[in-house]
């Protein structure tokens, strides 16, 4: 008879892996399955990590963990062909601890955090992929690996497999995703000697900048892109919803390209060497996406549960809130020896009354609603730059007859009702 | 029936880049692996042990991190595993390293008699092909190399056939046990380990020896001190000139190609 533990958490992400930490610590037989040759090997993101919700499950982590820099300026570009509209904030409190956020490349970072999950007592089982959940009297016993005599049994099965969860769909939780629920995002790892990071970015030693790109960086469809600092490396990447590619008949790759040939953004890349290429799904459904969570025997973290809020770049933070509170619900439900969906759900109460689903809420329609309406970045961006550069022109024009000219324009291009209902919009989108 | 595996941790030379000014190996560009061939050497153990029954011992010497591999050697069939482990094995040649492993082996064949011993044909990150012979020598034992099939194994008899690579084809061999075998890689094809086997490996902590641990050693025939082996010169082999590197995007650099193609039709022509 196969082995039997208290839990089987599939993936090695921060999701999973902060599940299977926080079991572990908790004394709970812990089975972690990773289909990559290593935890981190097969896991994107653009490379911010926060440090709240990772200070949460390893109390002052960024002394050992491999980490890039941490961020100290956070800049947005509104980016139109040859022109950008920036703004940002920079704050030497984010130089110190305990920092804000940090930048960090996934293949490192997971691996030392799945590490630590071993440490406390997780046993760690890579190159293997779950087929299957075993179900059995309408509860999930365990799981079904591709490895030969590959069953293995626990009381509750943790779905970590990220955004395309294909254990979620099989047990009929969520349905396969529509092109407007997933952003399709492709990255590069470009090489760059620390002085030229440091000089091209206004940065001294250990610190960081992000920037994140809207307008001309997607050619106006709905996305953004993005370039972060590591230490001696730049990542540069965009993404925009699968539908708005598959509508403008764009290739992800021609868009990278695009944009690292763009006036604004070469020279800040110019020179380096491309280390590596990356592309990944992102679950940007938000609130609407969230499928069922939690059933007999069975939890769903992290991107599988699509908790990701596009808005605000977060989306690590929240697998490895959710992986945590899974991990708090399984312990509780080992005390009472009761793994049904009557105390597993618990785990969706605290899902919903946390950040997580707050946030997701706030921002339910704001994927919907800019997709709809993609004047917002595909006009009014190129609009605010017109303005900008006209108000900063010195030509003898009067500030007040500028403003005037400005507003006129804005007007008479979208038609000042237009103007407002849009204006109404974005702000209930965001509200 | 117990057979000693003996395996390396190599950096994977598949991905490793080179220092350019010292023209050695930049290890920490690539990471640690179970040398290929020994991979197979295990996997050769896990097939005789399937038909002849015993159990299976691995064999390493390596800083404590070489751990990994011993665990990779579980998962693909391995029973336990030895790691020797000391400041002292540091900077080992092949001399050094077959003398060190041979003193481990005795330690292992007091406890468990060692029947057969299997090492891969070489490790990839030295291609010396040393250390196996090295140890049989050691060992009095008879040594065959470039093994590529075990045809029949009788404890009986103790009696081994294998069939051993050779420049026009093959030697069929029979030699009587315990001997050492080194493998190529043709000999089997590593198995997918089953769930049991990495759920052990997981869980699995090797023995760790130290150079105290084990008996009647020449402490100047180890690491450094006992390594003979002087490297003259190192030099890494000019790139290949010539060549040309289409640019642009996929759609034009695919287009370059056929042209150039198209222009050098007789190159590529079948008549």
């Amino acid at each position: 008879m196969p082995e039997k533990f208290d839990v089987i958490v599939v993936g090695a992400g921060p999701a999973g892996t902060s599940c299977a930490y926080t079991c572990a610590k908790n004394g709970l037989k812990v089975l972690q399955i990773e289909r990559g040759e290593y935890p981190g090997s097969k896991n994107v993101m653009g490379g911010v990590l926060y440090r709240k919700q990772m200070e949460e499950i390893i109390p002052e982590f960024w002394k050992e963990a491999p980490l890039e820099r941490p961020v100290i300026e956070q800049r947005i570009w509104m980016m139109d062909k040859e022109s950008t509209v920036s703004f940002g904030y920079k704050g030497l409190e984010w130089a110190q601890e305990p920092y804000n956020n940090f930048t960090v490349l996934r293949a490192k970072f997971d691996q030392w955090f799945a590490k630590k999950g071993v440490e406390a007592g997780v046993l760690l089982i890579n190159e293997t992929v779950a087929n299957q959940c075993i179900v059995e009297n309408g509860k999930v016993i365990g799981i079904r690996t591709d490895r030969p005599d590959g069953e293995v049994y626990a009381d509750v099965t943790v779905l970590a497999d990220g955004v395309n969860s294909l254990l979620g769909k099989q047990l009929g939780f969520h349905k396969e995703f529509r092109p407007d629920e997933v952003a399709l995002t492709v990255m590069e790892v470009i090489n760059l000697s620390k002085d030229k990071i440091n000089e091209r970015f206004n940065l001294s030693e250990n610190q960081g900048c992000t920037i994140e790109i809207f307008g001309d960086s997607t050619k106006g469809n709905l996305g953004t892109a993005f370039i972060y600092t590591n230490k001696e490396s730049i990542n540069i990447g965009v993404g925009t919803t699968l539908s708005s590619m598959i509508k403008s008949r764009m290739k992800p790759y021609d868009l990278l390209d695009y944009l690292k040939t763009h006036p604004m953004v070469k020279p800040l890349i110019e020179g380096g060497e491309a280390a590596e290429y990356l592309a990944h799904l992102i679950p940007e459904g938000g609130y609407h996406s969230v499928p069922k969570v939690a059933g007999n025997g069975v939890l769903v973290v992290g991107d599988a549960a699509q908790l990701v809020n596009a808005i605000h770049r977060e989306g690590s933070n929240m697998a490895m809130a959710s992986g945590k509170m899974a991990a708090e619900t399984i312990v509780e439900a080992k005390k009472k020896g009761d793994f049904s969906m009557d105390t597993l759900k618990g785990y969706k109460d605290k899902l919903y009354n946390s950040f997580i689903i707050k946030d997701l809420k706030k921002y339910k329609d704001a994927t919907h609603t800019f997709e709809n309406n993609p004047q917002f970045l595909r006009d009014y961006v190129p609009m605010l730059n017109r303005a900008a550069s006209k108000f900063f022109t010195v030509d003898g024009t009067s500030k007040k007859d500028k403003q005037k000219e400005i507003m006129k324009t804005m007007t008479s291009e979208r038609g000042t009702i237009k103007l407002i209902k849009d204006v109404y919009k974005a702000w209930k989108a965001v509200k | 029936m117990h057979i000693v595996v003996c395996v390396k941790q190599v950096p994977d030379t598949k991905i490793i880049k080179i220092n350019p000014k010292t023209n050695t190996l930049d290890r920490r560009s690539a990471p640690a692996i179970l040398n290929p061939y020994d991979a197979h050497a295990v996997q050769a153990a896990a097939g005789i042990k399937e038909a002849a029954g015993g159990e299976i011992s691995v064999l390493s010497m390596g800083p404590p991190q070489a751990v990994e591999i011993i665990k990779k050697s579980v998962e693909i069939g391995a029973d336990r595993g030895y790691l020797i482990t000391d400041r002292a094995f540091a900077g080992a040649d092949t001399l050094a390293t077959s003398y060190a492993l041979s003193k481990a082996l005795d330690r292992i064949s007091k406890e468990h008699p060692i029947d057969l011993i299997i090492c891969g044909k070489h490790a990839i990150d030295g291609d010396t092909g040393q250390v196996g012979p090295g140890i049989a020598r050691r060992l009095d034992i008879p040594p065959i190399t470039n093994v590529i099939e075990v045809t029949d194994i009788n404890k009986e008899t103790r009696k081994v056939k294998v069939k051993r690579k050779i420049i026009n084809g093959y030697e069929l061999i029979e030699t009587e046990m315990p001997c050492l075998l080194t493998v190529e890689k043709e000999i089997n094809e590593i198995a997918y380990s089953p769930m049991p086997n990495m759920i052990k490996a997981a869980r699995y902590n090797p023995v760790i020896w130290a150079v105290s641990d084990l008996e009647d050693v020449d402490k100047t025939q180890l690491g450094l001190k006992g390594s003979p082996t002087i490297v003259g010169k190192m030099f890494t082999p000019p790139k290949p000139e010539g060549g040309h590197m289409f640019e642009g995007a996929a759609e034009d650099q695919v287009k370059q190609v056929i042209d150039v193609l198209l222009q050098n039709k007789e190159l590529f022509s079948v008549n």
